[in-house]
């Protein structure tokens, strides 16, 4: 079998694995890779045609592809290499990379990795929903890619389980390409995307969004005929008497998306059951060290924007492991009270610089308190109008703060 | 005589998505609240007015695929499916780099449609 040794590998050339190749690269590493499975870099941003991504990262507002092209443009310019075509099939704890391609199967052994693999959609097998098994049903992910990348409509009367972004951005496309979507069903009393685009994808086209109903039933043999809708309840269990009929030949499940770990497990990494994630310090390095992750593999972020961000710092953090840094002093664990469901990182190893805290909550929550507390003391607490499900948070500790903090844990609490 | 009213909106100018309460009198926003920035008051006056949007779709690649066009600008809400009708006709041959003007002003519109992504023969 083929050997490589390389410093740095990056599993994934979507924009988590280029961000993060920029910034090694600019932060010194030479000797790097991107690997990516599909035929083409830029991950799922070039089927998200729509606009609306890069605002914070390039001050304007570009369509998927486009976010895209500027980030292998800075690829390109650097020279760095981008290995199409070629999967990693395992990873194992000491570094080496197990890799299939149309070369064979092929060895890399490096010195760090950055794992920017991304996420995959919840599929119907994980809903449970009763029914037969006719054509018709896709994730939402699916279809778009089969609207946007290979010019095919896959039905006309379209119902949609979930409202999640890529759901509803998918009503505005399927409705312009001149499917009628009937309904957009959301088990929660309120929706997971994000508001803007229930205006200008939902609103605009009077779409309308049914807020607190899930699909009861699927109908039809070979091809879709038609779902049961129904109310749900406070604990979301359909209501009895309040089952309605939709005739459709097309049903999209926009129900959320789990990050693709299983080189992760593979490898030993320790997950944080409520991301789907690694846990990682700031630097954003896993449980095995010189393993970096960042992007949606991490955890499922709203907004590509901060998936450059994060990659960026796993680009850095990669080069400063390989250059012989490390600065483990103290560790401090970030532990989440339940109403803020978990924190990125997970722990933070080092006080000399700001920490940037993602975080997300469990429900709506209007005129709250986010309080972080080290021990008896408050070190930081922040107000906020109204904090969601559907969009990631942040805070920044500042290393004078975290230098105060004394104990083994800091605690991230949502007063109501 | 003076028609005074208030409309609830979301800004779409941005992902935080704002809600909006434009006051309008006689047809004109007089006052826009809940903004953060200056961005959604000009949002809320214009979608009171005359809404615009972006659009994004695809056309026809010669030989088969599709490629990925937006608009260079918005177009009135309204002309969103005569753009689309004029989307639809139209067939690309490659190469083609991104940027390049595939219909110049949309269905009459000021806007452009233009290719979002490059594209090369046999990709």
């Amino acid at each position: 079998m083929k050997r490589e040794q390389i410093d740095l590998a990056i599993i994934g050339g979507g924009p988590a694995g280029l961000a993060a190749a920029v910034a090694a690269y600019d932060s010194g590493v030479r000797d790097l890779l991107v690997l990516e499975r599909d035929s083409h870099s830029g991950g799922i941003l070039q089927q998200c045609i729509h606009n609306g991504f890069g605002l914070h990262r390039f001050q304007k507002e570009l369509t998927g592809p486009e976010y895209a092209w500027e980030y292998e443009k800075m690829a390109a310019e650097r020279k760095i290499p981008i290995r199409c075509g070629s999967m990693v099939l395992n990873v194992s704890p000491d570094k080496v990379l197990t890799v299939v391609s149309p070369e064979g199967v092929t060895q890399i052994e490096a010195k760090a990795v950055i794992f920017a693999m991304g996420c995959r959609e919840r599929s119907r097998g994980a809903l449970n929903i009763p029914g037969s098994r006719p054509a018709g049903i896709f994730s939402a992910g699916t279809a778009q890619k089969y609207v946007n990348c290979m010019g095919y409509l896959p039905g006309k009367e379209v119902v949609i389980l979930g409202s999640g972004d890529i759901g509803l951005i998918m009503a505005r496309r399927m409705t312009l390409e001149g499917a009628k979507v009937k309904a957009v069903c959301e088990l929660m009393p309120y929706s997971g995307g994000l508001a803007r685009n229930i205006q200008q994808c939902l609103r605009d086209f009077d779409i309308p969004l049914k807020l607190s109903h899930t699909v009861t039933a699927i109908h039809g043999k070979d091809r879709l005929t038609g779902v049961t809708v129904s109310q749900v309840d406070e604990q979301r269990r359909p209501i009895p008497g309040t089952e309605e009929e939709i005739s459709c030949d097309t049903l999209l499940l926009s129900v959320g998306l789990i990050p693709e770990n299983e080189l992760s497990k593979g490898a030993g990494i320790r997950l944080d059951p409520v991301t789907g994630g690694a846990v990682v310090d700031e630097k954003r390095q896993t449980s095995c060290p010189g393993v970096f992750a960042c992007g949606n593999v991490l955890h499922v972020h709203d907004l590509v924007d901060f998936v450059s961000e994060e990659a960026a710092l796993a680009g850095k953090s990669a080069a400063e492991y390989i250059g012989g840094e490390t600065a483990e002093e103290s560790p401090l664990e970030l532990k989440p009270d339940g109403r803020i469901r978990y924190t990125v990182p997970q722990r933070i190893v080092g006080r000399q610089e700001d920490v940037k805290v993602y975080f997300r909550v469990d429900n709506i929550y209007k005129k709250v308190e986010i309080q972080v507390t080290c021990g008896d003391r408050v070190v930081l607490s922040r107000k906020k109008a109204v904090v969601t499900p559907g969009e990631m948070e942040s805070l920044t500790l500042k290393k004078e703060q975290l230098a105060d903090c004394q104990g083994e844990q800091i605690e991230f609490a949502l007063k109501v | 005589m003076v028609v005074e009213m208030k409309r609830e909106l979301t800004c779409i100018v941005c992902p935080m998505g704002c809600a909006l309460e434009a006051e309008i009198e006689d047809g004109q926003v007089v006052n826009v609240t809940g903004n953060t920035c200056p961005r959604g008051a000009k949002y809320a006056e214009q979608e009171c007015t005359h809404p615009e949007r972006v659009l994004t779709s695809t056309v026809a690649v010669e030989g088969g695929g599709v490629l990925p066009v937006r608009t260079d600008r918005t177009v009135p809400k309204e002309m969103l499916f005569d753009c689309m009708a004029e989307v639809n006709r139209v067939t690309v041959r490659l190469p083609i780099s991104i940027g390049t003007v595939i219909i110049e002003h949309i269905a009459g519109t000021e806007a452009n449609l233009v290719a979002a992504k490059n594209l090369e023969r046999g990709k």
